[in-house]
């Protein structure tokens, strides 16, 4: 055996029965058009992206990232994530233990509600927003009054981010959580340990891959989010401009170096989120 | 510590689990809680463990009231059904556990901590794995280290889930014996729930039979084997013959040896190794056959078929130890006759109210 090469030696591939194995031209054809499509759909775009952002030269794009305004933005950015993701996580968790560790009326609700920042379009989520503090909104003339600022200001970003990436937390510890059973939690209980230790020693290390892979997707999420935040921020540059709607802002400029500057910035997090997420997963399968 | 249960009584949803439970467990017991699946058996140890509230009743520990006391303050030990070891810790460290999370003022330090944890693995025999993890373990270690994680923290009762039901056949005998020989040495109140009536009988020095949220009979492996208080215990607990004397031929049955006037829903329950076989010439007229027979060890079963016969009891077991089987020269198709050594009697009319286990000797 040890003289064969194997061909495919890192994917997982289970030998095939004979009677299920498919032609060949049926084999190479899926095959050619799985990697046409991500070729022309995914690495085309993104090859792109990076060429035009270098398009000028590497000066011209250390320019177009230090300006004031993209500046601005990616503070702005890390700001949000900043304070959406940790809430998100305390949330997600709250809920995940909720949901799987009590029985109480109305649970199935609970799980359906947490899917719907999934199933709502962002746009919507961000009109919410508008409506419950705008202006014209429920609590617009209270907050007036008080000289708040929610909508086109940096509280209503955060709340509309808040919103759209609030299920990915508890999405992942949930299904864990459920398949875990709580045998080894009442184990610490009756050795003596609290509440606390109990969730620090027991349940976290247990949840910690699944938990990483939640908070990596909803960081993603949160600095890469357009529609609500759109529809709450404004618009103002240099203020309420996040790094995605900074792009958006500077392709209508037609500064193409700039938008592709800051998008470049945002493709090298997904690649990063990637590259993680494939070492989390592999981490998980391990354990 | 001893445990008294007084009314316990748990309902899930419309399901009664547990109904009116009334025990006395005195200290220094070996207990076996023992019941079909789904009889409250589990139920009734996790509320005595504080694990699970009753809906209504008492739990005593030692005479106090702790019905209402957290798990963790009870002083037990739980040895859970698939041991729920922390898989991210070491053999050490999971027996360890209970004494590192003790409040500062009462924590040995690490060295006490260690000197223990080293004897409570020598005590289950598995020193030398303190450095593995769970999962690295067979199922027999996984249970010993369960016990010894349990017992690190000096309980004062030792609770046991189905200790061996996820066993292996031959480790789960060597098991039993060890955990009753470890009880022996210990000391300590310990309750065990299984469903494995022979399990119980090895293990415990009590036997509690549940059924349906309710306890059928409580008493030592002998009185509960030889004394059945009513026909499900004495179905549960062995193997046993069961003749509906009403519907059955009463009158075959009078000549085996069962005398009884009013028969009028009466059943007779008589064990295999209660009826004596023997073999008859081929053109005798008896209506038994012997159809098969099957080699247990120090006994063999036969089994015998009643043609003529239209009860319910159209194969009976017989058992007789194999040395007496070889020299009576028994082979399948003999004719034979059954004498009946002896029976208990039930009256299913009035279940609550049994016949009771009248022996009889022929």
């Amino acid at each position: 055996m040890i003289a064969i090469p194997q061909e495919i030696s890192t994917a997982k591939t289970s030998v095939t029965a004979s009677a299920l194995r498919d032609p060949d031209w049926l084999k190479y054809g899926l095959i050619a058009v799985a990697l046409s499509f991500i070729f022309l759909f995914l690495c085309l775009p993104l090859g792109l992206v990076i060429f035009q952002a270098f398009s000028k030269g590497l000066v011209a794009f250390w320019e177009a990232l230090s300006q004031p305004d993209t500046l601005a933005a990616i503070k702005l950015t890390l700001l949000t994530a900043l304070i959406t993701v940790p809430l998100n996580t305390v949330f997600g968790i709250a809920a995940a233990w909720a949901i799987t560790r009590f029985e109480f009326k109305g649970k199935s609700f609970l799980t359906t509600l947490i899917d719907l920042p999934f199933s709502v379009s962002p746009v919507i989520s961000g009109v919410i927003f508008v409506l419950l503090f705008g202006l014209q909104g429920v609590f617009g003339s209270w907050l007036s009054g008080h000289d708040i600022k929610i909508i086109f200001a940096v509280p209503g970003i955060i709340l509309a981010t808040l919103f759209v990436t609030f299920p990915f937390v508890a999405r992942q510890l949930i299904p864990l959580m459920q398949e875990m059973g709580h045998e080894e939690e009442e184990a610490a209980l009756s050795l003596g340990a609290s509440g606390w230790q109990m969730f620090f020693q027991i349940t976290l290390p247990n949840i910690k891959w699944a938990l990483l892979y939640g908070v990596l997707l909803c960081n993603a999420r949160a600095m890469g989010e357009f529609g609500a935040v759109s529809v709450v921020s404004g618009h103002i540059r240099g203020l309420t401009n996040t790094l995605p709607l900074q792009v958006e802002v500077s392709y209508n400029d037609y500064d193409v170096v700039g938008a592709f500057a800051s998008a470049s910035i945002l493709a090298s997090l997904a690649i990063v989120t990637l590259v993680l997420k494939t070492l989390l997963e592999w981490k998980q399968g391990i354990r | 510590m001893s445990i008294v249960l007084e009314n316990i009584s748990k309902n899930f949803g419309a399901f009664s689990a547990l109904d009116r439970i009334n025990l006395e467990i005195p200290e220094g017991e070996l207990v076996a809680l023992l019941g079909p699946s789904g009889c409250g058996k589990t139920t009734l140890l996790r509320i005595i463990a504080g694990l699970e509230r009753p809906d209504a009743g008492k739990v005593l520990l030692s005479g106090e009231d702790k019905t209402d006391l957290d798990v963790r303050k009870r002083g037990i030990g739980f040895v859970f059904q698939h041991y729920a070891l922390f898989r991210h810790m070491t053999v050490f460290d999971n027996v360890a556990f209970g004494l590192r999370v003790k409040p500062k003022s009462s924590r040995p330090n690490e060295s006490v901590i260690a000197d223990k944890v080293h004897a409570l693995l020598n005590l289950v025999h598995l020193d030398w794995l303190h450095d593995r993890f769970p999962d690295q373990l067979s199922g027999g270690q996984r249970q010993r280290i369960a016990l010894a994680r349990a017992l690190a923290v000096e309980p004062n009762v030792l609770l046991l889930d189905e200790p061996f039901g996820a066993l292996d056949a031959s480790v789960r005998k060597e098991l039993r014996l060890w955990l009753r020989h470890l009880h022996n040495e210990l000391n300590v109140t310990t309750i065990f729930v299984t469903h494995d009536q022979e399990e119980a009988m090895e293990v415990a020095s009590q036997i509690v039979v549940l059924n349906r949220g309710k306890i059928e009979q409580k008493g030592s492996p002998t009185q509960i084997y030889d004394e059945p208080k009513n026909d499900f215990v004495s179905q549960f607990i062995g193997h046993t013959n069961v003749f509906h004397l009403e519907q059955d031929d009463s009158a075959w049955l009078k000549n085996s040896g069962i005398v009884l006037d009013d028969t009028d829903g009466i059943t007779a329950h008589v064990r295999p190794h209660h009826i004596g076989v023997e073999k008859l010439d081929g053109n005798a007229a008896s209506p038994i056959t012997l159809t098969d027979w099957q080699h247990l060890g120090a006994t063999i079963r036969l089994e015998l078929s009643n043609e003529g016969f239209n009860g319910t009891a159209k194969v009976i077991y017989a058992e007789m130890p194999s040395d007496q089987f070889k020299q009576s020269r028994l082979k399948r198709g003999d004719k034979v006759s059954v004498f009946i050594r002896q029976a208990h009697w039930f009256n299913l009319e009035k279940p609550h109210a049994p016949e009771a286990a009248t022996n009889f000797y022929l």
